[in-house]
């Protein structure tokens, strides 16, 4: 085989290999969105937390600002603490209130961000005091049969 | 009684001794491809011949099997999501599965099996017809002159193949649902892009392409330069090749990748 011809066919091989990548990078995966990397962590603690797990998304009215960086359990207030990476693009007021949501019937768990009215914003390490556990679907249909038991009894 | 006992023991030590001298051998004769690959870079055209050996003659099988793979998830994907009421989310699961798992992996087998057997062979005959032996005689290195260049061209083509596979595999998730079934275009792509992490599966999916060639190239030359220096130990090297190739291929995979997505 000439050098030339193989100088070319690697040239072209190398070429669609590095565009498959680029492709990957920017059509398939997220390089252009919300980058958890750089922001400022804040935490908040959650009676319970369903079915969240790290890496899901932080939204707020359902724009992705940042992203879950882990859960633990807390032994001291018995909660699970959830901290969070935020967008250093988005500023939220310091009584944000946080709660668990879930995006459609089958669809995965977020934590949605309501900002409130402080006039000075959250930063690095500060706890959102404001928090809505999960809704449990157990719990749910337990307070519904509790009452309908209830007025059930309360007609006789 | 005694005799029988004393024969079985004999034999599994045999065979364990024998795996672990072969091991040794395979160790060190990494580590001299690995230290003798000054040369490929000094003369670079040593490696670009062998990358287009492993690589481009290696684009049209990987091309059509990407495209075909692609196109059957897009088809099974879609049978199974339907019945959920989610047909969108087809392009996070075409898109997962190609970039984690089936890129990587599918392509490194097609490697090893398109790429790997004829390495072994081409080393195997070399030896069989004394040409490495020549070589020393005339005081060129053969690991600096012919092995090394082989591994880089291996490990260099290797990402680049599966990234070619699972970008291809894409498009005919694409082709399938999109364009064929009609899922609406907007709705495929967006959740691809939300679901499909940069860093957590398309550089772990590239990580672990870059080991696979590694293996199965190393693996190609170990067997080609260990092979009995005959017609039938060369046949029997290049079946090897192809076996212990698919094996390790499987085996690191799974190694892999319960280091990569655990708690995802």
């Amino acid at each position: 085989m000439k050098r030339a011809t193989v100088d070319l066919w690697v040239g072209i091989f190398v070429t669609a290999g590095l565009a498959a990548l680029l492709t990957l990078a920017l059509k398939v995966g997220n390089a252009t969105s919300v980058s958890a990397a750089d922001g400022y962590s804040v935490f908040g603690q959650f009676e319970n937390i369903g079915g969240l797990k790290p890496r899901a998304p932080v939204k707020s009215a359902g724009v992705v600002v940042g992203r879950i960086v882990s859960i633990t359990f807390d032994d001291q207030r018995f909660t699970a603490r959830v901290t969070m990476r935020i967008d250093k693009r988005y500023r939220f007021p310091k009584d944000t209130s946080a709660s668990i949501l879930t995006s459609g019937l089958l669809g995965e768990q977020y934590v949605g961000l309501d900002a409130g009215g402080d006039t000075t914003n959250l930063k690095e390490g500060d706890e959102l005091k404001l928090t809505q556990s999960a809704v449990v679907l157990e719990k749910l249909i337990g307070q519904f049969l509790y009452g309908k038991a209830a007025d059930g009894g309360a007609k006789k | 009684m005694i005799a029988a006992l004393d024969r079985g023991l004999r034999q599994v030590g045999h065979i364990v001794i024998d795996a672990i001298w072969k091991l040794g051998a395979a160790t060190r004769f990494s580590w001299l491809v690995f230290a003798r690959s000054s040369e490929s870079v000094r003369r670079p055209q040593l490696t670009l011949n062998e990358i287009f050996f492993t690589g481009a003659l290696s684009l049209i099988i990987i091309i059509v099997s990407g495209l075909f793979v692609g196109l059957v998830l897009g088809l099974q994907g879609y049978e199974t999501l339907k019945r959920y009421g989610s047909a969108e989310a087809l392009g996070t699961l075409v898109a997962l599965a190609l970039v984690r798992e089936l890129g990587p992996v599918v392509s490194a087998l097609l490697f090893a099996s398109r790429a790997g057997s004829a390495i072994t062979a081409k080393i195997g005959i070399m030896k069989a017809t004394e040409q490495l032996s020549a070589m020393e005689m005339m005081a060129v290195d053969p690991f600096a002159r012919v092995l090394s260049p082989i591994f880089w061209g291996g490990v260099i083509s290797m990402p680049l193949l599966a990234a070619i596979f699972s970008a291809l595999g894409v498009f005919g998730g694409y082709l399938i649902g999109v364009v064929i079934i009609g899922i609406d275009s907007g709705a495929f792509w967006s959740q691809m892009q939300a679901n499909v992490d940069l860093r957590e599966d398309i550089f772990n999916g590239i990580i672990k392409s870059g080991v696979f060639g590694v293996a199965v190239t190393l693996i190609a030359l170990f067997e080609g330069y260990d092979a009995p220096p005959t017609a039938e130990g060369v046949s029997y090297a290049v079946t090897r090749t192809v076996v212990t190739s698919a094996l390790a291929v499987l085996a690191l995979d799974f190694v892999l990748t319960s280091f990569m997505f655990t708690g995802v």
